[in-house]
């Protein structure tokens, strides 16, 4: 059991990066989501307030 | 514990009194009006948080001056001002009493503006900045006792810590209630890193406090793991703490105050969206670097390694967002030195995640663990990335929250600038010199195979660069006081602060061409 | 655009996002230390060691007070200078009845791992009132008031109880007897039966001669003191385990 777990951790544990890693590089490239970046990176930059649609 | 009662109880009984008088006070009046953002919190969180940083920088100058003149700063029968105390006393007042601080303002801050919602909860925000005052204060105070578990950073006792879990929960629900009343889709990533740090300290401090009291009317308590799986569950909080509490946090306040103190989107949105990812991925593996050639087995070692050295990616991919944010508006870091201040934060924060993988090599690591190079390390990361990078926010929210034009003086912020930075250089490089030092003293054998040097003489030879650092934390609380005369004077509307009030915090002429 | 949705909703929505960060975070502590809960291929096969006795565990107990464990590691790690300077490396068995660990991170002073039995009982009492009387360059602080403070231990039953639960093997019997053992340990003149039956008890735990020491370690005969306690511990740090039997090349003690 020990053998399996840290022998699951070593390999698993990569290949679990590698996964994630992927899933958000093309989140952050898909093309459609670039107008929604661009918006939300305005965010900070106006003060606003809570009455504000 | 009894005293600690007291304690516990004098401070409910005057909040709860405070509370009374505040509700009369009222006159009909909605204290939680919908329509403005709450400030007041932020604005006593800005003053709280400058004040725990002097105490914690204070208490670091005297637990330096100990070690530089132990025969001045020890006192024979004072057992609750040796080292053994105080050095807690200093850790926790920076990094949980000072970083923690500026992070609940800080959040409370952006978070509100971000999501254009007033926090949400009414007088739990509240609850939860005074609840964590008091987890200080009792923390502090039980060191001083000797209440402690003596595990790094997680020091205080089993009491202390349910109280913590029940104000990060609340914490917790703050947050994400307001982040519940936005109206757009989207949530921005400052927040996110915010979160990260919530949810991850919550994770890493209950099971790291594990334990079981001795006796419910006792401080003391044993923890539940023993031996090599403490010490690994230790050393996965202990990483991360600096993962999560030192750095995402303080990213969150990155990807918010740079952008908004030189008034341009942050380099790049989906940038920001890989790190976060990268960043909170490989952390949590590299815990075991704090482990190499101890009893821990190997091949935990060697993952937490691989994990360390990966994670040089994703810090430099911030950093570098961080720092091109100011493209196009390279001269504000001429004529704004807290712009300044902030850059060089991220700079820092470069040079201590090189180093970091670095020293997580095993071979490295055998030379560095256990001398003044680590010390060194993590200074250069705490006062160079997280102090500056959260005196650059108390600047910006001070002069924001109180909404004046201008500091009160940013001669002095140059004053302040200069002296931090010349004050953390003397303090690290003294600090390497007298690590690598001891590491090759340590090491050294003389021509008949014997080693060379006794401890003691290794010591010995430290002697000059503890003089030296403790010159350089001086330096850095000095720029510390100055700050907050500043401060205050600008919140009081003195000096080139009193010039109007003005509602943005980018006056029309500094706004750069689109 | 099924994987897109998916991360549209992550975060869209917060509590997908707060679900999201804490699996991601969650992964890497659970696959990494759940295995080392399997403690029989953690933790060498080594004879000698047994569970503090109840003078030791006071004497620990002050270590973790005071904080040592900021100046002073419990980890001898296995480089040639090392190993010529303080003893064997480590093993994980030697801290095997340690709640909490006390390895640490840095040595301000000199590594304790194997400090038991490398001086004598009054140079602890002399260094620890005044580190600087024994060695004149030290930095350590002074703790001349562990000589006066009277130990404390009208609990020390309950402190055995809450360890036994952890899984730390005391007996009843070392329960039932924890007071009088403790008192055995601090002073040679006490009760002769006392005395034996303390020994017994922790030698047949031990399984080896020789690993149960009595003294008076403060010098002071009068009274039980927190130094006492101390010194006790200091003394039996690293000396449990038999070498002479230990077999490092062991396939049951690789790691």
């Amino acid at each position: 059991m020990y053998e399996t777990l840290s022998r699951f951790a070593q390999t698993w544990g990569f290949g679990f990066f590698m996964l994630m890693f992927a899933v958000a590089v093309a989140y952050a490239l898909w093309p459609s989501n670039k107008s929604k970046f661009q918006a939300a990176a305005r965010v900070p930059l106006d003060e606003g307030d809570p009455t504000d649609e | 514990m009894e005293a600690h009662a007291w304690i516990f109880f004098t401070l409910t009984v005057a909040a709860l009194a405070v509370l009374v008088l505040w509700a009369g006070s009222l006159k009909g009046r909605d204290p939680f009006d919908q329509t403005v953002y709450d400030d007041t919190i932020v604005k006593v969180g800005v003053g709280v948080s400058m004040f725990w940083g002097i105490v914690g920088f204070l208490v670091g100058l005297i637990v330096a001056l100990q070690l530089a003149f132990p025969n001045i700063f020890y006192f024979d029968q004072i057992g609750w001002l040796n080292f053994g105390r105080i050095r807690p006393l200093h850790t926790s007042a920076v990094i949980f009493a000072f970083g923690g601080n500026v992070l609940i303002s800080t959040s409370f801050y952006v978070v509100q503006r971000t999501n254009r919602a007033r926090l949400a909860g009414g007088l739990w925000p509240w609850f939860v900045f005074l609840g964590y005052n008091m987890f200080i204060v009792l923390a502090a105070t039980g060191y001083l006792m000797g209440v402690t578990q003596s595990k790094e950073y997680a020091e205080p006792e089993w009491y202390i810590d349910l109280w913590l879990t029940i104000v990060w929960v609340a914490y917790l629900l703050v947050f994400l209630g307001t982040i519940w009343k936005r109206k757009e889709s989207h949530i921005y990533v400052a927040n996110w890193f915010y979160l990260s740090f919530i949810v991850t300290i919550a994770m890493l401090h209950i099971v790291n406090n594990l334990t079981i009291p001795v006796s419910l009317t006792g401080s003391k308590s044993y923890q539940l793991f023993g031996g090599v799986q403490d010490a690994l569950t230790q050393w996965w909080y202990g990483h991360n703490a600096v993962g999560f509490f030192l750095t995402t946090g303080f990213l969150a306040i990155m990807y918010y105050f740079i952008p908004k103190r030189v008034n341009r989107p942050v380099y790049s949105y989906r940038l920001s969206i890989v790190h976060f990812w990268s960043l909170i991925f490989i952390y949590i593996w590299a815990g075991p670097h704090h482990l190499h050639y101890t009893a821990l087995p190997q091949w935990a070692q060697t993952l937490g390694m691989t994990f360390s050295v990966m994670l040089w990616m994703p810090s430099w991919g911030g950093m570098i967002n961080g720092v091109m944010t100011l493209s196009g508006a390279w001269d504000r870091l001429r004529t704004d030195p807290v712009v300044r201040m902030m850059v060089v934060a991220l700079a820092f924060y470069g040079m201590s995640t090189f180093e970091g993988p670095l020293m997580s090599v095993r071979t490295v690591n055998s030379l560095s663990h256990y001398t003044e190079w680590g010390i060194a390390h993590v200074h250069s990361g705490s006062m160079g990335w997280v102090g500056f990078i959260s005196f650059g926010a108390l600047y910006c929210s001070t002069q924001w929250l109180w909404k004046r034009k201008s500091l009160y003086s940013l001669a002095l912020v140059e004053w302040h600038f200069w002296l931090a930075t010349l004050g953390i250089l003397f303090y690290i490089v003294a600090m390497y010199f007298a690590g690598i030092l001891e590491g090759l003293m340590w090491r050294a054998y003389n021509e008949y195979g014997f080693l060379e040097y006794s401890f003691i003489e290794t010591v010995e030879a430290k002697h000059v660069s503890y003089v030296i650092r403790a010159v350089g934390g001086g330096m850095f609380l000095t720029g510390a006081l100055i700050m907050a005369y500043n401060l205050i004077r600008t919140a009081l509307g003195h000096g080139e602060a009193a010039e109007g009030e003005v509602t943005s915090s980018a006056p029309a002429a500094l706004q750069p061409a689109e | 655009m099924g994987i897109m949705n998916k991360h549209e909703t992550l975060e869209r929505h917060s509590l997908a996002l707060t679900i999201g960060i804490l699996l991601v975070v969650a992964v890497g502590g659970l696959v990494e230390i759940a295995p080392l809960f399997y403690l029989e291929n953690t933790i060498e096969k080594v004879e000698g060691m047994r569970p503090y006795t109840p003078l030791e565990l006071e004497g620990r107990n002050i270590y973790i007070r005071e904080g040592c464990y900021v100046c002073h590691s419990q980890m001898v790690r296995p480089l040639r200078d090392e190993v010529e300077r303080y003893g064997h490396y480590s093993l994980a068995a030697e801290s095997m009845y340690d709640h909490p660990f006390q390895w640490g991170s840095k040595r301000t002073g000199p590594d304790l791992a194997r400090v038991g039995g490398k001086y004598s009982d009054s140079w602890h009492v002399d260094h620890l009132k005044k580190p600087q009387s024994m060695v004149p360059e030290s930095v350590m602080p002074p703790y001349a008031f562990l000589a006066d403070n009277k130990l404390h231990f009208d609990d020390i039953e309950a402190h055995l109880k809450t360890l036994r639960f952890e899984g730390v093997p005391y007996t009843d019997d070392m329960i039932a007897n924890a007071k009088s053992d403790l008192m055995a340990q601090a002073d040679p003149n006490s009760d002769y039966d006392a005395q034996d039956a303390f020994v017994a008890r922790y030698v047949a735990a031990a399984g080896r001669d020789n690993t149960v020491r009595i003294a008076d370690y403060d010098g002071n005969p009068d009274e039980i003191t927190e130094l006492d306690a101390l010194i006790a511990y200091l003394q039996m740090t690293g000396t449990l385990v038999d070498f002479s039997t230990y077999e490092a090349d062991d396939l049951d003690n690789r790691r």
